[in-house]
């Protein structure tokens, strides 16, 4: 037992970025007011790195590290990389917002790589005490995003966020604690061959706490009452990474905690996963229709889309989870485009809120539009878009099951749910702007990362199969 | 072997492209090339498939050759295969040389035609269209092609009779043809697909050499509950209801009339000598499934002696020169369909070729006639044309000899042998049938001289100024007419003895219980003999009775037909209104449509979908949601209760 410097290596990405915590925090301290930019590209370089390090490990076996609490398995390398995507191109659309305001400091990004890291830790988490570890390490800074800016408004939504998100650690503590006195293992490996020591019934009550937190974290009902309040009250560039980077971590808490840990219970939380899942297609969709505000409509929507997302779950096969990891990376890539073309149009001092703010987009900025566009029809499961692929992805993996009815009640759901994303497709391109101006992006990287981030929906869409098939490679005979 | 039957292959495909290069050459680059270099790059190119097809006949009909097969696999679908391929036997071979050697001919003929139409170009890229489908459809080696060139006449029919859209009638005319071709084309499709479910190929050699042993087996189809027919009967009945759209059978002729509002060269071409021949040209094809069926054979049969008989008496009353050569064609294609239903389809189709010469002749005649009196087309306003127009008087009169079958004349030899073969018919409904086709020689040279009398004799009643102008059309208008009338003289004369001994090989088969042909062919000592024998037979008097009385009615008497028709004021009615088909369709289909269609828009559209389920829904999911949104109260509390609620309700569930 021990400690070599090798067993570090499945680690080095965390390593990594947490000596680059410690660099940024030194740097942002002696740099002057003039040279504020240096930690934002400090950031945006331990994120590219990062990258290349995880692709690095990426070709190596499933590695096991530190006494079975680490794990770095395909899911996670790939996760991983879309995690550092997704924050990448998030701070690339609120770098200019962020210099006009006091989150323009350095803490902003210091405490985006702490969310990072500990998003990191949660996906490679392979123990119960990782896992929390993960979370509560990503949840913590990013409580203290939101209230970074002082207003009324941000301070409500991190008083919720915190309050309820401290509900949730709650919960899953004492599912894991109960989980543990079923089972006597606190390592995923060993919970999963563990025979329950006595009757299920507690095991079951732990799974139940588990799923209550993981349901939260995801944002699916009866759990999600914080999403619409926090999307809308925390300033744009952190709603930019709630909305993208912690689903993808959010999922990856579901996989460990259900599809890795307990094998056992599966009937039991398919069951209840139906629920969850149908809940929040309900509520998210049927909700969402009646929204003004355009940034509770996503909100609403991540609801409906978490439920869709589910169901690749509730298949309970490993083709079903592959489309569910598939749905999460689509529907992150989405969502950063959606909060990101709201981003751009803002600018400081004026915060895209109402769906109104987007009348006649297409005149004051064609491509911008088209690019929501993309990620509308995407969203609302359109064909060749990419949301259409991962819908029909998950559908495919619930009829293998037989789940019929469950994979029609989606459909109508889905119908449902396609109306609001076509209003906002209606607002942008057949009403009149009431402000005739032009938008225009400065910067050619915010353009490019914009471009990408939403041809991604098409081109995932057409050619879907290299991705697919990575997701699926993760479960089916990985 | 090999290479002549590649060869063979690639001359077809040259014929058949040929076509459709100069229909895409003048279509896309019209402007381009101008009114000129559209005539001559159609024209030349249906020419070089004209002088292809006379070799390629040479090869089929003389030196025996054939090829099956395909040359490009167009698509699968599961173990259908569909292929693009060619059947090139005598049948086909002889039916490329018709299409294009009529095709040719009205090419030229419409350079005089059609000048100074603001759609010229439009309208040669059209023909040569029709030539193409036309030629894809006859050279066809199985059900799909056949279909693709069936639809593709069938649409480039309707362009052309639509093809001057800014009249009404003509629009109008063309829908009908299309619609009711959908009714034809949907038993069509229907065959075809139960083709393809009894046999699993749409390829005419597998489908013929298994149908005897599905006939054997006594296949039924189900089609009402504990109601079964034969398997074969069904296809060959819808097969045949495609044939009845296309060839303007009774009930389905109606549309063949109002196709005549295109331009008089698309009537000779499509609705006299090729297109409404198809359905013909099929049913020989299928011979070998017809045979199988008796009671197909009879329905053929006696649809076909019905069209024969009663739309040729409906041509009685027409005063439109181009409506009279139009019933008759629906006549004569009767005549050929009658032939098929006795079996004789090597006779059937025999007529369809002198038919194909002698009517483009007539209809051609009949244009050259309207050019000349100004595009007017009532024989009322005719008379004593031959003084100014000799050379379309003179052709005029070969095609109505022709169409009379008065000896020696093409139409004399194809229709002496499809009477006698109906007469021979031992099929049911085969005596009714041999009276309609027998009074229809006495019909058709009533109705033919008297057009001919009112338009070439009698007096003239045009109005001043037209008679002035009145002169022989140019020569790219009477060229044709005087090629065209070679044929209609010599044509029946040359092929009734090659015919009656198997012209067609092995493209078609007879069984030997209905085989009326051999009977006639034991009897026949050639051709001249035929000619001589002819004063002894009824048909041939019936024929000379027929244009007795319409000179007596119209030159001597002129009187006599109005004093007639108010005698016989109600049959008078009744053919005016042809038999009431127009108004019932008129009354059933389009208004009972039109009252269907508003009845479904008000009750099924407005009521059901609309407010019911379109609105309704929208109102369920509007007040779902008002309802939902309450949930949001935006009090931390209450957010916190509902997640201990939702663990209570799965922790309640569970234990």
């Amino acid at each position: 037992m021990s400690f070599t410097l090798s067993q570090l290596i499945p680690a080095i990405p965390e390593v990594f970025v947490t000596i680059m915590i410690a660099v940024t925090i030194l740097v942002s301290l002696f740099l002057g007011e003039k040279h504020r930019n240096a930690t934002f590209y400090l950031t945006q370089a331990t994120l590219l790195i990062c990258t290349l390090l995880t692709v690095n490990i990426f070709h190596h076996q499933t590695q096991i590290a530190f006494h079975n609490s680490f794990i770095v398995d395909h899911m996670a390398c790939i996760l991983k990389v879309f995690v550092y995507a997704m924050t990448f191109l998030s701070l690339l659309y609120a770098q200019p917002y962020l210099r006009g305001t006091e989150l323009g400091a350095g803490e902003f990004y210091i405490l985006t790589l702490f969310v990072v890291l500990g998003m990191m830790v949660l996906i490679s988490a392979y123990s119960f005490i990782t896992l929390f570890i993960g979370l509560e390490l990503f949840s913590l800074p990013l409580y203290a995003m939101i209230a970074m800016q002082r207003t009324a408004v941000t301070a409500e939504a991190a008083m919720k966020y915190f309050v309820l998100g401290s509900s949730a650690s709650a919960f899953l503590l004492f599912g894991m604690s109960m989980v543990y006195g079923a089972t006597g293992a606190l390592t995923i490996p060993d919970i999963q061959n563990a025979v329950l020591l006595h009757s299920p019934t507690i095991a079951i009550l732990g799974l139940i706490f588990i799923l209550a937190a993981v349901a939260f974290k995801l944002g699916a009902a009866p759990f999600h009452m914080w999403i619409p309040d926090v999307y809308e009250g925390a300033p744009l560039p952190v709603t930019l990474i709630l909305a993208s980077a912690t689903k993808i971590a959010a999922f990856v808490l579901a996989i460990r905690l259900l599809v890795n840990a307990l094998p056992l219970l599966t009937n039991q939380w398919q069951h209840m996963l139906i629920f969850v899942a149908i809940l929040s297609m309900l509520i998210g969709n049927l909700v969402a229709i009646v929204q003004t505000n355009i940034r509770r409509m996503l909100a609403y929507s991540s609801i409906a889309q978490m439920g869709y997302m589910l169901l690749g779950l509730v298949s309970g096969i490993g083709v079903g989870f592959g489309a569910a990891m598939f749905y999460i990376i689509v529907y992150a890539i989405m969502s950063l485009g959606a909060f990101g073309v709201l981003m751009l149009i803002s600018r400081t001092g004026f915060e895209v809120h109402s769906i109104n703010d987007l009348r006649g987009l297409n005149r004051r900025n064609p491509w911008l539009a088209f690019m929501m566009l993309l990620v509308m029809f995407s969203m609302a499961g359109i064909p060749p878009s990419a949301g259409f692929f991962a819908k029909i992805a998950v559908l495919v993996a619930l009829v293998h099951v037989h789940l019929v009815w469950l994979a029609a009640l989606a459909l109508i759901f889905a119908i449902i749910g396609a109306y609001y994303y076509l209003c906002v497709v209606k607002v942008m391109y057949f009403e009149e702007p009431e402000e005739t101006s032009l938008i225009e992006i400065n910067g050619l990287g915010k353009q490019l990362g914009i471009s990408v981030n939403c041809l991604m929906v098409l081109v995932l869409g057409i050619l879907p199969t290299g991705l697919f098939q990575l997701c699926q490679a993760a479960f089916v005979g990985g | 072997m090999t290479t002549s039957s590649n060869f063979l292959s690639n001359l077809a495909l040259a014929i058949i492209l040929f076509p459709l290069l100069g229909c895409l050459i003048a279509g896309f680059f019209g402007k381009k090339i101008g009114q000129r270099g559209a005539h001559w790059v159609t024209t030349l190119m249906v020419g070089a498939s004209f002088f292809l097809s006379i070799y390629l006949v040479k090869l089929v009909v003389f030196d025996n050759l054939t090829f099956n097969g395909a040359i490009y696999t167009w698509g699968s679908s599961g173990n259908f295969v569909f292929d693009v391929g060619f059947l090139i036997d005598r049948l086909s071979a002889l039916m490329m040389l018709t299409v294009t050697f009529v095709s040719f001919l009205v090419h030229i003929y419409s350079i005089g035609y059609m000048k100074g139409d603001p759609g010229y170009q439009r309208f040669f890229s059209y023909i040569s269209l029709f030539t193409f489908a036309m030629l894809m459809l006859v050279s066809a080696n199985n059900f799909m092609q056949l279909y693709f060139g069936w639809e593709g006449v069938g649409l480039v029919s309707y362009l052309l009779i639509g093809f001057w859209y800014k009249k009404n009638s003509a629009n109008e005319g063309g829908l009908k043809a299309f619609l009711i071709n959908r009714v034809g084309d949907l038993g069509f499709i229907l065959g075809i697909g139960a083709i393809l479910a009894f046999f699993g190929s749409v390829d005419y050699a597998t489908v013929f050499s298994q149908a005897p042993a599905l006939a054997a087996s006594n296949a039924m189809v189900n089609i009402y509950p504990h109601i079964h027919w034969s398997a074969i009967t069904v296809i060959c009945l819808l097969l045949f209801i495609g044939a009845m759209g296309k060839s303007a059978q009774m009930p389905l002729h109606v549309w063949l009339p109002e196709s005549m509002e295109g331009p008089t060269p698309i009537s000779a071409l499509i609705h006299a000598a090729t297109m409404v021949t198809a359905g013909v040209y099929m049913v020989a094809r299928m011979s070998p499934l017809f045979e199988l069926s008796p009671v197909s054979l009879s329905v053929i049969l006696i649809i076909g002696g019905t069209s024969a008989l009663f739309t040729g008496i409906l041509a009685l009353v027409q005063n439109d020169i181009k409506r009279v050569v139009a019933y008759s064609t629906l006549s004569q294609l009767g005549y050929m369909m009658a032939a098929l239903g006795a079996s004789a389809f090597s006779a059937g189709i025999f007529h369809l070729f002198t038919h194909a010469c002698f009517k483009a002749l007539l209809f051609l005649a009949a244009g050259s006639v309207i050019i000349g009196m100004h595009h007017e087309q009532d024989m009322r306003k005719m008379g004593n044309l031959r003084k100014y127009m000799p050379i379309t008087y003179v052709t005029f009169l070969i095609g109505a000899l022709a169409l009379c079958a008065i000896p020696p004349f093409a139409g004399f030899y194809s229709k002496d042998t499809i009477i006698d073969a109906v007469h021979l018919s031992t099929v049911f409904g085969g005596t009714y049938a041999y009276y309609c086709v027998l009074i229809g020689t006495f019909v058709t040279a009533l109705y033919t001289f008297r057009a001919f009398f009112m338009t070439f004799h009698t007096e003239e009643r045009m109005d001043q100024h037209t008679r002035e102008t009145i002169k022989e059309s140019s020569a790219v208008v009477w060229i044709p007419l005087l090629v065209l009338a070679v044929p209609s003289i010599i044509l029946g004369w040359v092929l009734e003895g090659p015919m009656l001994e198997n012209l067609f090989g092995n493209a078609i088969y007879t069984a030997s219980q209905y085989d009326t042909l051999s009977t006639i062919a034991s009897d026949f000592h050639g051709s001249w003999a035929m000619m001589l024998h002819a004063v002894f037979t009824l048909p041939f008097w019936l024929a000379i009775a027929g244009v007795f009385c319409a000179w007596f009615a119209y030159v001597c008497r002129p009187q006599l037909p109005a004093v007639l028709a108010q005698r016989f004021s109600t049959l008078y009615t009744v053919l005016v209104h042809k038999y009431g088909f127009d108004e019932f369709n008129n009354w059933f289909f389009v208004k009972g449509g039109i009252r269907f269609a508003n009845w479904l828009f008000r009750v099924g559209d407005i009521k059901i979908l609309d407010d019911l389920m379109v609105n309704g829904s929208g109102r369920v999911v509007a007040w779902l949601s008002a309802a939902a949104r309450k949930l949001q109260t935006g009090y931390l509390y209450h957010y916190v209760l509902a997640m201990v609620l939702g663990v209570l309700v799965f922790g309640v569930w569970y234990s």
